[in-house]
């Protein structure tokens, strides 16, 4: 497998201006001879097919949902960092990179995090532009919050729905594009597979949701912005659709997958209340920035929260990181409630939470103030709890949340599959082991509006490219692999629901592969994913017609994939002997329990090739070189 | 709790209808409407019954997914909340509860609880954005917009699409739909150039889908989830007047009268 990660040569500042000086450029008048498929209209697939369809190619993009503006990316709540500097508190492009880079634990490349700082600053103005209603301040200018693993004011805000709003500024320029018939949209389709062409991306394999019909688009390159994998644990934050199908069948046919073992486990979520649960709410980490974390100081202590005086409250984030305090990172935060919790200090049924208490807030600030800034956040927790958080502290405890691992892909976002593109939560690049809190958002629109529409014109104007259409053998031979297993799912009429075996393997990687791993359980999870796999595909009753709406077919075949998926996912975390970021062996922890890396063993992208069904995959390394920072251990004390 | 349900059910949308009975029992008043659906679902799939379609996705209130009019009501009793984010502890043991899709001519039932909103798409794509293409617009703080504006524009801009207005109103009319984006760019000074031809275009799209007018009952706000107000309907009204006294209606995208 060719690892090469294409990193321009030069000063890290100067290299992706030179870069893209030197890219190759498309003329006007050829851009519409080339076709463009994008797989998911998030806030990377939509602003990557907005502005390609901008730029004259001719652009397909698809969707599951049954409107573009659905996707999971509507649903991030805080905000989106940029190195604006607007609050003139010492902010700066190498600040945003540096904490980015440290907040990833030093596993993410330099040159791709360096971008993503500079063109964050490009993201505020464009959404701005097209009337994107961020938070302002008493003078008309932007305002700004702090988060997580940072100690300037740089997160960008709209509310508690920064992502809404964000969202539908790329789905407007999206709907611009579609009205100038630039881009043709295909929502409730679902992409089934790559079709691979002499060795390149040419197309894709897809299922009408409404029809059932199977079919293929060819193209000359195949863009998947398709999210993250954090449905692999049934419970997470990610919407109910959310799945890792279209990277896992691109996976198969020979895209590496890079760092399937970091996951983030989001600090501040609703506690699971029962088994009938289908999915976990997150509370925005901007409630870190008034709420303040804790937990009785005594074991199984049953008083309400306002019956326990102050001095027998330990505010432990506060205690152990005292320089950022309750807005420490979000894996260190994570794993401080677990400690909590485990300790038999949790709170609330079961024991599995912690405090989010606001009453100092709202004694400073009043409780209109609060309103302001959370007022959306605190109604979602009144509605699922019943509690009244104005009142009562939240409870609050880590789920699943964000996936960093994704496909491999080179300094332009190209796969090792030449023409297959990776934008967004699906790729790896930019976050290491850990991603700080409203970075995904700047990094979904970076890839998309600023990355990916220098590249692509680069490939294009590179290549040579057969003429390729639906008929071809590649595209017929997939289509009948893509029909046969569809066909299958609904021909095993067992006893099992689709559900009851994605809940089971949910439980399997939360146990053993979820907050904190240990090489024991990680061997149990690789023995018993298999065998629920072959249950599976012996036992599962899916009703209904091939040729209609099915919902459970749907999820029958995302489920098959996470079957597949779960398993390489473990396998990851067991080679990967260090703790780092989102990833914590219990085995290689320090004195104090904070995670222990091992920078002369694995400082490299751990990069997976799908060797055939039921064989090894086979591990590659990418290794990752600091020029511009120190390579030290992550304090936030 | 144990419920009755009546459920419609419809195979495609070339079959008929009907309403079916569907008895759910020992219900948690802690679980969410939908995940009441999916317990009742797994019931059914274990007497090999097809499981009840819905749409739903993200469950937390801002996808726009998920529809249902439930007793009568769509998204359900409670004010302000989409049918996601509704709770059992809403109903009552021994309750009827119907469940029923949006209903109106332009958002036809594919299946079951399912209907097609692809109209809502095409009057966006008619007019709902600003025309700027990706690159380097001026810096974001060059134009200060007064926090007043930018408050209303925001809350105009919380639509999330799901269809509550037009399966609220007995003209099955998407006005508030529609007003919300018109009504939270022409509050924004970067929505100005282009306010007659959107407001144009997307009315008119309204039209060829087939939907209704307003006439001023506000059931539509009534059962917004987000709460936008009927006040965007009369920016709306004003922005069409103007736009169309001020504008020779342009030929591309108002039907070329």
């Amino acid at each position: 497998m060719n690892l090469d990660s294409k990193i321009p040569s030069g000063p890290l500042e100067e290299k992706w201006e030179k870069h893209k000086f030197e890219m190759k450029l498309v003329n006007p008048a050829n851009r519409r001879k080339y076709d463009v498929i994008v797989v998911g209209s998030g806030l990377a697939g939509a602003s990557a097919a907005a502005t390609l369809g901008g730029h004259g190619y001719n652009v397909k993009c698809f969707c599951f949902q049954d409107s573009p503006r659905r996707a999971h990316s509507i649903a991030a709540q805080g905000g989106i960092n940029a190195a604006k500097n607007y609050q003139g508190d010492g902010d700066s492009v190498h600040r945003l990179f540096y904490d980015t880079i440290k907040g990833g634990d030093f596993r993410a490349r330099e040159a791709n995090v360096h971008r993503l700082a500079e063109v964050s600053r490009n993201i505020i103005d464009q959404c701005v532009a097209q009337g994107v209603p961020f938070a302002r301040d008493y003078g008309g200018l932007l305002d700004n919050r702090s988060f997580g693993g940072a100690q300037v004011s740089r997160t960008f805000y709209a509310r508690g729905q920064t992502g809404q709003q964000l969202l539908l500024g790329a789905y407007s320029a999206l709907n611009r594009e579609i009205n100038r018939g630039s881009v043709k949209m295909y929502s409730r389709t679902e992409m089934l597979d790559v079709v691979v062409v002499d060795g390149k991306a040419r197309g894709i394999i897809v299922r009408n949701l409404i029809t059932g019909e199977i079919t293929a688009h060819t193209a000359h390159a195949v863009i998947l912005a398709s999210g993250g994998y954090g449905n692999v644990f049934y419970l997470s934050t990610n919407a109910k659709g959310c799945n890792v199908t279209a990277t896992w069948r691109a996976h198969k046919r020979g895209a590496g997958f890079a760092n399937p073992c970091y996951t983030q486990i989001h600090p501040t979520c609703i506690p699971v209340s029962g088994d009938y649960q289908s999915k976990l709410t997150l509370m925005s980490e901007s409630l870190r920035n008034d709420g303040r974390v804790w937990v009785p100081k005594k074991q199984n202590d049953k008083r309400t929260a306002a019956e326990i005086p102050e001095s027998e409250r330990d505010y432990y984030l506060e205690r152990k990181y005292p320089s950022y305090g309750n807005l420490a990172p979000r894996d260190i935060a994570s794993r401080s409630a677990k400690e909590a919790c485990d300790s038999g200090r949790g709170v609330g049924p079961g024991g599995l939470g912690v405090y989010l208490d606001f009453a100092d807030s709202i004694k400073r600030l009043g409780e209109d103030a609060i309103k302001k800034r959370y007022g959306n956040l605190f109604h979602m927790y009144q509605k699922i709890t019943a509690e009244n958080p104005y009142k009562t502290p939240m409870r609050i405890y880590p789920a699943v949340h964000y996936t960093m691992g994704g496909l491999w892909v080179d300094y332009n976002l190209m796969s090792n599959i030449p023409g297959l593109f990776v934008l967004g939560e699906a790729n790896f690049s930019d976050h290491g082991a850990n991603r700080l809190g409203a970075s995904a958002l700047m990094q979904g629109l970076a890839d998309g509006y600023f990355v990916i529409p220098f590249t692509l014109p680069n490939y294009f104007a590179n290549e040579k490219f057969e003429p390729v259409n639906e008929s071809d053998p590649a595209f017929k031979q997939t289509l009948d692999e893509v029909q046969t297993r569809t066909t299958k799912l609904l021909s095993i009429k067992g006893n099992r629901s689709v559900d009851s075996f994605h809940k089971e393997l949910g439980k399997i990687m939360w146990d053993k592969c979820g907050m904190a791993r240990d090489k024991s359980g990680l061997e149990e999870a690789i023995k018993k994913i298999p065998q629920l796999r072959e249950e599976f595909w012996q036992n599962v009753k899916v009703l209904g017609d091939e040729k209609d709406l099915n919902q459970s077919l749907e999820r029958a075949g995302r489920v098959a994939d996470f079957l597949e998926f779960g398993e390489l996912m473990c396998r990851d975390a067991l080679h990967r002997e260090e703790s780092c970021g989102g990833h914590f062996r219990t085995e290689h922890q320090t004195e104090d329990g904070e995670a222990k890396r091992n920078d002369d063993k694995f400082c490299y992208a751990g990069v997976w090739e799908f060797k055939g069904d039921g064989k090894p995959s086979e591990l590659h390394k990418e290794n990752l070189t600091f020029e511009n920072v120190k390579l030290a251990t992550r304090s936030y004390k | 709790m144990d419920l009755t349900l009546h459920v419609w059910r419809q195979k495609n949308s070339k079959s008929d209808g009907h309403m079916e009975i569907v008895e759910a029992k020992d219900v948690s008043e802690h679980s969410s409407f939908l995940e009441m659906l999916d317990v009742v679902n797994e019931n059914l799939l274990g007497q090999g019954k097809e499981p009840i379609a819905f749409d739903h996705d993200c469950r937390e209130g801002i996808c726009g997914a998920c529809s249902l009019v439930i007793n009568g009501e769509p998204h359900g009793p409670e004010y302000g909340t989409t049918t996601c984010q509704l709770h059992m502890r809403s109903f009552k043991s021994g309750q009827h509860v119907y469940i029923e899709p949006w209903r109106a001519r332009a958002l036809p039932v594919l299946k079951d609880l399912i209907v097609d909103r692809t109209s809502f798409d095409r009057i966006q794509q008619a007019g709902g954005f600003v025309s700027s293409n990706t690159g380097s617009p001026q810096d974001a703080n060059a134009l200060p917009i007064p926090k007043p504006d930018a408050d209303k524009a925001f809350d105009a801009a919380v639509c999330i699409g799901c269809g509550a207005c037009a399966a609220a109103c007995k003209n099955a009319s998407p006005m508030l739909f529609v007003a919300a984006k018109v009504s939270q760019l022409a509050i924004l000074p970067q929505g100005k150039p282009e306010r007659e031809r959107r407001v144009l275009a997307m009315v008119d799209q309204m039209k060829k889908e087939g939907f209704g007018n307003c006439t001023n009952q506000y059931e539509c706000e009534a059962a917004c989830p987000k709460e936008i107000s009927v006040e965007h309907i009369a920016r709306m009204n004003r922005e069409y007047f103007r736009a169309a006294i001020l504008e020779e209606p342009e030929k591309q995208g108002h039907g070329g009268d």
